[in-house]
């Protein structure tokens, strides 16, 4: 049978949209197959690689999953542990032997350790079926953040933010002189002088706004160039 | 007939649509944590759909404010318009949030909040199987019509008013109401009226959601 796909690489698809014909092509992700169609059911850019179509998302809660760093708000402190606020529709239990390893005794006060509304960069190590999520402060580049400021960007653009191997983020850091974290669940702490701060959210916004346009390094690079050297 | 994604930029996903003299506005929230808590479903997240004509909208007497039972009906047939092409599993105890607010109106509103909610949804990144699309359509006299006007619904020679939702793809119909008569076969007629129009409809949406992104 002859296949035929309908999309061009990198298009904006919507849901609904029939993307390709013939059992050969096959359903990636944000894509299903209805008989011998491969059906579009998420907004995004089309992603064609040899045989398989699948959709990068353009927007959309962030989903918590196994090993993701996250960026997270203390919003309640719990027996034996904190709950976090993780911007998703779930909260995080971070427990108290996944957090310090100081023996902590029982009846202890664990506000002494992270209080409410700290900020937190964690990494998930559990998640249950029902979306109970555990999370760890144990690992290289897990802290408690201090001072700075946390700016919300949309979780399906987090990648292009931080580019690939980080190379976007190096670059904003290196221009601006902030020092910045990044969160999966789309949260972006970011600490320096006040003016270097503007300049960081503003690229980041810019970012966040043309995520789907190629040639961004260079764009970035240009932008700050010309705002941040000043 | 005119439509655009991501006109309230504080939502998760938002929509305008503009048929005749009637428009909607649609913003998505969510999924996100849903109270109070007894609604809560393990299996699956579920959808609420608010409906809202604003205060002086429509024609005659001003709409009071704060739903009613009409409102609360209408956002009930959304939802069941709707749900047919979600699948929120994936979100077990949470809710996805649609409110449609309608600034202007001349009959044909849950047509088009359903047409401005699913467009909404698509924004927010929702998973859907389709886009629905809804139109009204009907007979006003011994003639049969698309997106009737609040002036031809209230003709006095027998009139049919019969909104319509459905899937472009498969053609399956999501929600069929009638208010007036009509004849089984020239129910078939403007039920086929209505398919044309809703994939007319269904570009228009397409359009808008692409145009977002600067693609045509």
């Amino acid at each position: 049978m002859v296949e035929t796909i309908h999309v061009k690489d990198r298009s904006v698809v919507v849901p609904g949209e029939t993307l390709a014909e013939g059992m050969g092509v096959l359903p990636g992700f944000g894509t299903f197959r209805d008989g011998d169609k491969i059906v579009c059911s998420r907004l995004g850019l089309a992603s064609v690689e040899d045989k398989v179509i699948k959709i990068v998302p353009m927007s959309g809660v962030y989903q918590p999953k196994l090993n993701d760093r996250i960026i997270a708000r203390v919003s309640d402190i719990l027996l034996s542990g904190w709950r976090l606020d993780t911007r998703c529709p779930y909260s995080a239990v971070l427990s108290t032997k996944d957090a310090v390893t100081d023996f902590i005794p029982r009846g202890a006060n664990l506000a002494e350790y992270f209080g409410l509304n700290d900020w937190l960069v964690c990494k998930i190590v559990n998640v249950t079926s029902q979306m109970l999520v555990d999370v760890t402060l144990k690992g290289p580049g897990l802290l408690k953040l201090q001072g700075g400021r946390i700016v919300d960007v949309n979780a399906a653009k987090v990648p292009r933010i931080v580019g690939k191997d980080g190379s976007m983020m190096e670059l904003i850091k290196g221009a601006t002189g902030c020092d910045i974290h990044v969160g999966l669940n789309g949260r972006v702490w970011l600490k320096g002088s006040p003016q270097g701060e503007i300049i960081a959210i503003d690229a980041i916004r810019m970012i966040e706004a043309e995520a789907h346009l190629p040639g961004l390094t260079e764009k970035v690079n240009a932008w700050l160039q010309k705002h941040a050297r000043r | 007939m005119s439509a655009k994604v991501g006109v309230v930029p504080r939502a998760d996903g938002s929509a305008m649509f503009q048929i005749g003299k009637t428009t909607a506005i649609a913003a998505v929230y969510g999924p996100r944590d849903l109270h109070p808590k007894f609604m809560q479903n393990p299996e699956t997240g579920i959808l609420r759909c608010d409906y809202n004509m604003l205060p002086f909208s429509g024609h005659g007497d001003r709409v009071r404010p704060g739903g009613g039972r009409r409102a609360r009906e209408i956002g009930m047939v959304m939802e069941n318009a709707i749900l047919p092409v979600l699948d929120l599993r994936a979100f077990p105890n949470t809710v996805v949030d649609v409110f449609v607010d309608l600034p202007q109106t001349d009959a044909g509103t849950r047509c088009a909040a359903i047409t401005a909610a699913a467009m909404a949804l698509a924004d927010a990144g929702i998973e859907m199987k389709d886009l629905p699309a809804a139109v009204a359509v009907g007979r006003v006299g011994d003639k049969f019509m698309v997106d009737l006007s609040y002036d031809e619904e209230a003709h006095e020679d027998g009139v049919a008013d019969i909104p319509v939702a459905m899937l472009p793809r498969s053609g399956k119909v999501t929600l069929l109401q009638m208010d007036g008569d009509i004849t089984p076969d020239n129910l078939k007629k403007v039920l086929l009226m209505a398919h044309r129009a809703i994939v007319r409809i269904n570009e228009v949406q397409r359009a808008a959601l692409k145009e977002r992104f600067g693609a045509k």
